[in-house]
């Protein structure tokens, strides 16, 4: 794998996956400091790791499950109280736009 | 110093017990000198976020173990009605409506809430300058870092500002802010404490842990720390009794020395401190002998694929709708996430979010996140033959001693080679203990002693030979 250059364009993609908004004089650094890490770890595509199975989780459980019981969750009110705004017992946001 | 702050928690909860020390007497004693570092600013450390208003108003019946032992936590655990942030301006205000199940056994053992610590931002730094809070101070030296991300915790405990610390660990961030502030700092097993209410940075890898002054105190309070939590379906119970430490010798304990941590990226003053604490094993009857973990060179790059990854998807659910911080006047919802998450992440997590949203993009996933998950597998692997020939592994904890504040924020790349001594037992999900085992240039260096899951009662049994025989004294942080 050769050096690892991230363009402009691809750090604006990632960042509306992210649903992250970057000012101007954000995505030059950015893109740069990304490239340096990813020119890094991509050492990792010096092994052979065909035969290896991924590792998740290092804790192997299975089938972790409680009895389902009912019992009281969070009032309405305690889990509203910190949102950054209210309607109709709900979370407000601003309309989708769609 | 008064006489009080020289107790270790240990000592402290047996005082009270019999009836000698008040236990609002210690509280007050700690009250005043963290609230006085808070009220400092700029001239004191920087260790807190919040730091309590009065004494509890009643203290737990002195039968509880730890009764009336106060306890500074790491910001980034819930803590009912108390703010908790986790260092990030995204989660201004936040007062959370449930406690972190780590914190709610330590209290149920009878610890009262000191102050929340401060830290990197979501737990993503080594130096502890990614803070919304600005950065903590190293005691020691004032111009230096304290490590991080435990680094208020660290800080804290160092410098006498409160008795022990709850900290969290993902890829060494209580071991190397506890080397480089010369205290005790234990990484547990993965799953042997509840991450229940720790806010979440990287799941498969977060696990909370003790900052102590000495190794027995760092074992009473993983003692009531562990367990299974219904609220956690990766915690598990604890194999056995954690046991209070006394050994005093090494004799017949087979420690490996992995020839990849022991050789260039090391500074040399600390690895002279290394060596000589090989000599102290050695003098106590340890057997050291050279190890091999071929594929721990590659477990930062692992690591900073897969952490990323996870920190990616556990921070999607900051969006400005539930809690925190909302950004104004939005033309749409989409307009409303994205600014929001603009204005409260700090730099760092931004590019942690952008560097694990793009592994696990399509395309470049199985190059990135696939590839780095069998890295794993490998570096797991080879800790597993590693402990067929010994029975520990000793390390130094980090590749330096504390740095100057600012000296690696502008690279992030050399930021994370701090990590490179703590990152592959993390990945391993095996447990790890720092130790302080001497000082170069005047300042702490820390020994790092990792085991086979479960095996925290031999690394505290070790550590603790080893700390008696080192003698390392820590007051000079603590004046």
């Amino acid at each position: 794998m050769g050096a690892t250059v991230i363009e402009r364009d691809e750090v604006l993609h990632v960042a509306r996956l992210a649903r992250l908004a970057l000012s101007e004089d954000e995505i030059e650094p950015m893109a740069r400091e990304l490239s340096a890490v990813l020119d890094h770890v991509a050492k990792i595509g010096e092994l052979d790791l065909d035969e290896v199975a991924p590792t998740a989780h290092v804790v192997d459980i299975t089938g972790a499950l409680r009895a389902d019981e009912p019992r009281p969750c969070l009032p309405r009110e305690v889990a509203l109280a910190q949102a950054p705004a209210v309607a109709d017992d709900g979370f407000l946001v601003p309309s989708p736009q769609a | 110093m008064s006489d009080v702050i020289s107790l270790s928690a240990a000592a402290a909860a047996e005082a009270i017990a019999a009836g000698s020390l008040s236990a609002n007497e210690l509280f007050d004693a700690y009250r005043a000198r963290a609230a006085a570092d808070r009220a400092a600013g700029e001239d004191g450390l920087n260790c807190f976020t919040w730091v309590a208003v009065d004494a509890p108003h009643a203290f737990p019946a002195t039968d509880a173990a730890l009764a009336g032992v106060p306890l500074a936590v790491k910001d980034l655990f819930c803590t009912e009605g108390v703010p908790s942030q986790s260092g990030s301006r995204i989660l201004e205000g936040y007062l959370p409506p449930y406690t972190a199940s780590a914190v709610a056994r330590l209290a149920d053992a009878g610890t009262s809430l000191l102050a929340k610590t401060n830290q990197d931002e979501f737990a993503m730094g080594s130096s502890n300058e990614n803070s919304a809070f600005g950065p903590v101070r190293n005691p020691w030296d004032r111009s230096k870092v304290p490590g991080g991300s435990s680094g208020g915790s660290a800080a804290a405990v160092a410098a006498g500002l409160a008795p022990w610390a709850l900290g969290t660990d993902t890829g060494g961030s209580i071991r190397q802010p506890a080397a480089l502030c010369g205290i005790v700092g234990l990484k547990p097993t993965y799953g042997a404490v509840s991450r229940y209410g720790m806010i979440a940075f990287a799941s498969s890898l977060d696990q909370a842990g003790p900052l102590t002054r000495d190794v027995r105190d760092a074992a009473l309070m993983l003692r009531h720390m562990v367990g299974r939590d219904q609220c956690d379906a990766t915690s598990l119970q604890f194999p056995e009794a954690i046991q209070l430490p006394t050994a005093e010798r090494l004799d017949g304990v087979r420690l490996g020395v992995p020839e990849e941590f022991t050789g260039a990226g090391i500074e040399a003053g600390v690895l002279e401190a290394f060596q000589a604490a090989l000599t102290h094993a050695e003098q106590l009857g340890a057997q050291i002998s050279e190890v091999r973990l071929p594929h721990a060179p590659h477990a930062l790059s692992a690591y900073y694929v897969i952490a990323p990854a996870e920190a990616s998807s556990n921070l999607a659910r900051f969006d400005g709708v539930r809690y925190g911080l909302r950004a104004a006047d939005a033309t749409d919802l989409l307009d409303m996430y994205t600014r929001t998450r603009h204005d409260g992440f700090g730099a760092e997590v931004k590019r942690r979010i952008m560097l694990g949203t793009y592994a696990l993009s399509s395309g470049y996933y199985d190059a990135y996140y696939g590839r780095a998950q069998r890295v794993r597998t490998k570096i797991a692997a080879d800790f597993r033959t590693a402990f067929d020939q010994v029975d520990l592994i000793v390390t130094p904890t980090a590749p330096t001693v504390a740095f100057g504040l600012g000296e690696k924020t502008a690279d992030p790349l050399s930021m994370y080679l701090n990590d490179v001594c703590t990152v592959p037992m993390s990945l391993a999900g095996i447990p790890a203990i720092s130790i302080p085992c001497g000082l170069s240039q005047g300042l702490p260096v820390g020994l790092q002693i990792a085991g086979p899951a479960f095996s925290e009662n031999r690394l505290f049994d070790a550590a603790h030979a080893l700390e008696q025989s080192i003698g390392f004294d820590g007051a000079f942080a603590r004046v």
